[in-house]
């Protein structure tokens, strides 16, 4: 039925590259929502894809799970193309959606068997496989309650639990923390880590900085559907350029005058912050950090507290797109379905 | 409380080899079973198609049945079998409104995600629907008989018009399966379809007979498949020869599948 690519079957690939993007570019109208993406993703990693609202990093895990169909360029999963041989990639990999995308109006314990039967294990053997499942995922006592009574974080573990009924060699997580309270969204993060630590591939998308430079081993920063960066966080960082002086201001009114205070004392420093109280200085050494602290102190400016040390990724982001991190509301959703 | 909390052992999550896919057919039993759940745990769903039937019959058979045919009862005989096409065309629109509400929800990317025949997910809701069709079906009846319905075809007869009813909506489902992927909410495929069905069943010999209309009206209502539904399902149920109807209906129920059921999956295989 589907044309197969018989030198890939003569040679299959190594399998050390477990996904493999070059020149994806993918248009829904007008809008190109990805506009040239390569990618290569080593087998057994968390790759965590960074960028704002609308950057392309839906779009491009639905090219990469055979939901959406690259207009052009290239993407293989585990050596499969994921418009030639899309069921190929499907028994291979898992997709964990940006909504949870289980059956509100089923039980915890019915979506997991119901996929369970879908990837093939009987009916007796579903029924076991969800209740493990479940008991592994803190949800035996919600079993048998309908999932749309579930939190957020509920909902989000068995979405979870729902891709891992059998190892997947490629676990995609989109925004597996967004709209999670923090404790939550630490009990994602370690399951995360568990199921890397078993030698399932991540590959996650997020907003958070915080959670790419926690979990994911290498990032690609991700804007306007192209890849402006990759790396480690640590290489991201270090691209920057130079060291960060954090400081925390007691009083946020106070923030222009700090900032023309630090200008004063190194040129062309200061960094925009999202947070209000908060001022980043790129600073060349210690010396001169030492000297924005004194300048600042002299000026009778209250800090809570300061640090010097790598720039955040907040720094890289600003660094790569010339502006902060946080996409202006008016952006809208990603790949409008 | 303890479901709010992860068991800290970091081993918790057994992991398990893949399995060999499941065959088309499992995969949409498993599918229809599903659809099944939702009805349990959801039977507003049945509610929708139970007290939509109850209403009209009860409305027609009284409000127009002394004024049309003498009295009710009389009128009943000609009416029931028309009130259960219309019912069951009408709630052909859940299937589109169902699979709407999935796509929007996010649980048609799970699906189309794994490893399985690819049309099952439509297929397994189309068992569910048919299923939430024969229950309208026996409702209607069952009302019918209490009201004084006195089918001549016999158990038989009102079977085999229960099965080309639900042929016709089934091959109908497909159209509402294309409206459900192309429109954004499912509040819309309801507007959408009541613009087709309103015409569509009123229109047609369900309430009145072809002769009261006038010239123009009868040429249209000839024609509408709805009509030859109606027929056939009368014809059926009082013991009369229909073949010409039932034929129609046929090829007609084949030529919306054959036309639309190619589009529908092209549509699902596609992207949104």
């Amino acid at each position: 039925m589907r044309a197969r690519d018989p030198a890939a079957r003569r040679n299959p690939p190594q399998m050390t590259t477990a996904i493999e993007v070059s020149s994806v570019v993918k248009t829904f109208g007008k809008t190109r929502a990805l506009d040239g993406v390569d990618l290569a993703i080593r087998s057994g990693s968390v790759y965590g894809l960074l960028g704002p609202n609308g950057a392309g990093k839906t779009t491009t895990i639905r090219v990469l799970t055979t939901l959406l169909k690259p207009t052009s360029g290239r993407a293989l999963v585990l050596g499969h193309d994921v418009v030639r041989e899309a069921a190929q990639v499907r028994r291979k990999v898992s997709l964990t959606g940006q909504y949870a995308s289980v059956d509100e109006d089923l039980t915890g314990h019915e979506n997991l068997v119901l996929v369970s039967r879908l990837l093939g294990l009987g009916w007796k053997d579903a029924r076991r496989r969800a209740e493990e499942l479940l008991g592994a995922f803190g949800l035996s006592d919600a079993a048998g309650r309908l999932v749309r009574t579930f939190s957020g974080g509920m909902r989000r573990r068995i979405d979870i639990a729902a891709s891992l009924v059998t190892r997947p060699e490629i676990l995609f997580l989109d925004e597996p923390t967004s709209g999670l309270d923090p404790r939550s969204r630490n009990q994602v993060w370690e399951l995360v880590r568990q199921i890397a630590a078993d030698g399932t591939t991540v590959l996650l998308t997020t907003q958070y900085l915080e959670e790419a430079d926690r979990l994911a081993e290498r990032l690609a920063v991700i804007d306007h559907g192209r890849v402006i960066a990759e790396g480690t966080s640590p290489d991201l960082k270090s691209s920057v350029g130079s060291n960060t002086l954090h400081v925390h201001l007691a009083k946020q009114e106070q923030r222009a005058q700090a900032e023309a205070i630090a200008a004063g004392v190194v040129a062309n420093c200061v960094l925009p912050q999202t947070e209000p109280s908060a001022v980043a200085i790129k600073v060349p050494d210690g010396a001169a950090a030492a000297a924005v602290l004194g300048a600042l102190a002299r000026a009778d400016i209250a800090l809570i507290d300061f640090s010097l040390g790598a720039p955040s990724l907040d720094d890289v982001f600003f660094a790569l797109t010339g502006r902060p991190a946080e996409a202006p509301k008016s952006e809208g959703k990603e790949a409008a379905p | 409380m303890s479901t709010e909390s992860l068991p800290d052992a970091a081993e918790a999550i057994v992991m398990r080899a893949r399995v060999e896919p499941v065959s088309a057919a499992s995969a949409v039993a498993t599918l229809a079973w599903r659809a099944m759940l939702r009805i349990k745990h959801v039977p507003f769903q049945l509610f929708d198609v139970t007290i939509t039937p109850i209403m009209f019959t009860l409305l027609f058979t009284y409000i127009f049945g002394g004024a049309l045919s003498g009295s009710p009862k009389v009128y009943i005989q000609y009416l029931l079998p028309g009130i259960l096409v219309q019912t069951i065309v009408f709630i052909t629109v859940y299937t589109g409104v169902g699979l709407n509400t999935d796509i929007q929800k996010g649980l048609y990317d799970r699906f189309r995600s794994l490893p399985i025949w690819q049309p099952a997910p439509l297929l397994g809701a189309l068992v569910g629907d048919l299923f939430r069709y024969s229950v309208a079906s026996m409702l209607i009846i069952v009302l019918g008989l209490i009201l004084g319905f006195r089918p001549a075809g016999g158990a038989v007869g009102v079977l085999l018009a229960f099965a080309l009813v639900l042929v016709f909506a089934g091959a109908l489902s497909w159209i509402w399966i294309i409206v459900g992927m192309k429109v954004k909410h499912p509040e819309s495929v309801m507007t959408t379809s009541f613009v087709f069905l309103m015409p569509l069943t009123f229109a047609s010999n369900i309430f009145v007979a072809l002769e009261t209309m006038p010239g123009w009206l009868r040429a249209v209502v000839r024609h509408n498949p709805v009509t030859h539904l109606a027929n056939a399902s009368r014809g059926l149920m009082h013991g009369q020869p229909v073949g010409a109807d039932i034929l129609w209906v046929l090829v007609a129920s084949a030529a919306i599948v054959l036309v639309a059921a190619p589009i529908a999956l092209r549509l699902y295989h596609q992207e949104r």
